[in-house]
């Protein structure tokens, strides 16, 4: 039978071994390589993924990842609901930073209809973008730290992030899935004294950092597992689509909020942080310094906020505001009419691509006229990197798979979606 | 709001291009190109190599299926940016039913690669000369292909029966067989039991 000699395998350690020949890179020894199979549940892989890795040796000498534990439909799923209906499905895509996400798909849409949010909601998306981005890149380095056994590090920065995550609770009225975008501004204005509060919290997560900073950056142990492990060129990071910090570490200065400025980015004074090498050393130091970019952004916009309304007064796009609807035939007709048939974009395709935490955050929307989007694709970033990802791990330990995988800090809901 | 000067650039690209373009719009800084499947790959390498476009990074490759509204019923969408100019160019090209593929572009980028097994595992259409096309998202029993419009938005999909977990415990294992060679074991009377208990947990399962 078929079936029993299948099942006559002779397992190695780990796995099953195999009698693939044995290729050149670092093989002193004549030695068979041996397949390690690391996830979809394992306790270093934050996010359900699966690599299987050919060792030589130590040594990683072909990786297949496998994605797509955590697809739920969302392209499709979004085909049928209307298009502020979709905001709740975009904050659980990359689910740390949900901001950036509803605010992208908010830019999409807008494009589309060809308006423009208010300044002052501009503002505010940009102060919470910013706020969004500081604790992704807290939890993508705490965690990557944890793993390279500094756990004091993934504290400090985990109470950062609380400080700043109070901030979005206090805006959106939720930590994790705050559904505060709307196409057309924002769901509701800044509260009393956040300026105040977000200067607080600011205060604290510098304070963290700076701890951070003494326990990492020239700590003998981490410099010597990051530094030259998982080396990705600039040519090799923008032939293999990568974008974002991971690009940045590269060497290549794109960042979208300067390529093509959205939200007015073009007003705010900050830098782009880029590295030399492109390891992962490199990776952790530009995260790092975005943090602090993103913090004077916040301080700039919070300054120079500007009064006005937080949503384009136009009722075929956003609701009207309670009174009208209660007290008037045609506030309660559009209200009506935008609950039940949502917005109506005109017909056509458009891509907007934002900076988010991890890289290019796009969205291909596709309108036929009805309230509902024709076709919504995600480009997501850690998708593409993910797809990048066999390239980094070619011929590095695999005790450094692990930081490697936390540098790229794929996020399951927005890799596969 | 993005704002990309497609001006100076629209021209060139009309004639540079002339014979691999069927259709070219730019509106509000979109720069749109629709090109046939048999060219598609000539005009993206085009765009790539070209010392004044330098359209150096594949950004994205997704697709649409029109159903019966356009006589072509899908269309392949691809993205590019270049670096050096900070601008985007859009291409579009449509794809017919009978034969829906497309030439793979993972010899110029790298990056092709997941995303062109997205638009398989997602739409069925396949790319001819990709190294590796098989499912990425879902799972290689899947029946159908989600995103295609006439799939059904609460699609069930059939059991799949239990794969052997010591065989096919590995990607790798699933779809290059040829790497594992099977060694033959010591029969001896225990491990005889063990095998059959298994065989037969497998089959009334």
């Amino acid at each position: 039978m078929a079936e029993r000699k299948l099942l006559e395998v002779d397992f190695g350690v780990g796995g099953i071994t195999t009698q693939a020949t044995p290729r050149a890179l670092g093989d002193d020894l004549h030695s068979e390589s041996m397949i390690v199979n690391l996830g979809p549940a394992h306790p270093a892989t934050h996010g359900t993924v699966r690599i299987v890795a050919e060792l030589s040796g130590e040594k990683i000498i072909d990786a297949d990842v496998d994605v797509g534990y955590l697809h739920r439909g969302f392209e499709k799923m979004c085909e049928t609901v209307d298009y502020n209906q979709v905001m709740p499905y975009t904050d659980r895509l990359n689910y740390v930073s949900p901001v950036i996400n509803n605010f992208g798909w908010c830019l999409t849409i807008e494009k589309l209809l060809d308006i423009e949010a208010p300044k002052r909601a501009q503002y505010i998306r940009v102060i919470l973008s910013e706020i969004s981005r500081v604790s992704d890149h807290l939890t993508c380095l705490g965690a990557s730290a944890m793993e390279l056994g500094a756990f004091t590090v993934m504290l400090y920065m985990m109470e950062a992030r609380e400080y700043l995550w109070d901030l979005l609770e206090e805006v959106t009225g939720a930590r994790l899935t705050v559904s505060y975008g709307r196409v057309g501004g924002v769901k509701e204005d800044l509260t009393n004294g956040f300026a105040g509060r977000m200067r607080e919290a600011f205060k604290g997560v510098r304070r963290h950092l700076v701890n951070c900073d003494r326990l990492l950056t020239r700590n003998r142990i981490f410099i010597e597992r990051m530094c030259d492990v998982a080396i990705i060129t600039a040519e090799d990071a923008i032939n293999s689509s990568i974008t974002g910090p991971m690009l940045r570490a590269s060497g290549v200065a794109h960042d979208l909020r300067k390529a093509f400025p959205y939200s007015s980015y073009e007003e705010f004074d900050f830098e782009v942080p880029v590295g030399t090498k492109g390891d992962n050393y490199d990776r952790f130091l530009v995260r790092f310094e975005e943090m602090e970019q993103s913090m004077r952004i916040c301080e700039q916009a919070i300054e120079r906020l500007p009064e006005g309304p937080v949503i384009v007064e136009d009722p075929h796009i956003a609701l009207m505001p309670k009174e009208e609807v209660y007290k008037s035939i045609d506030g309660m007709i559009n209200h009506f009419e935008l609950v039940m048939y949502g917005v109506k974009p005109p017909v056509g395709s458009v891509y907007q691509g934002i900076e988010g935490g991890n890289g290019e955050l796009g969205f291909y929307v596709v309108s036929d006229g009805s309230g509902k989007p024709y076709r919504a694709h995600v480009r997501a970033p850690s998708f593409i990197h993910m797809g990048a990802m066999r390239k980094m791990l070619l011929g590095v330990n695999i005790s450094d798979l692990i930081p490697t995988f936390g540098m790229i800090n794929m996020i399951g809901g927005e890799c596969d979606r | 709001m993005e704002q990309n000067e497609t001006g100076p650039f629209t021209d060139y690209i009309k004639e540079q291009f002339a014979e691999l373009i069927s259709e070219l719009t730019a509106e509000k800084g979109f720069l749109v190109v629709t090109t046939p499947p048999q060219q598609s790959k000539a005009l993206l390498e085009g765009f790539k190599v070209d010392e004044k476009l330098q359209f150096d990074m594949l950004i994205d490759v997704t697709a649409v299926d029109w159903m019966d509204a356009r006589p072509t019923r899908y269309e392949v969408v691809y993205q590019l940016l270049s670096l050096k100019n900070k601008m985007r160019v859009t291409v579009l090209v449509p794809v017919g039913e009978e034969d829906p593929s497309v030439e793979s572009v993972v010899s110029l980028w790298q990056g092709a690669n997941f995303m062109e097994r997205e638009v398989w595992d997602m739409f069925g259409i396949s790319f001819h000369g990709h190294p590796d096309l098989r499912r990425v998202l879902l799972y290689d029993e899947f029946v159908g292909h989600p995103l295609r419009k006439d799939y059904p938005i609460q699609g069930k999909q059939p059991r799949v029966p239990l794969r052997h977990p010591e065989v096919e415990n590995t990607a790798r294992q699933m779809h290059r067989p040829e790497l594992v060679t099977i060694r033959p074991r010591k029969a001896s009377g225990d491990e005889q039991v063990q095998v059959s208990e298994r065989t037969s947990t497998a089959e009334s399962l």
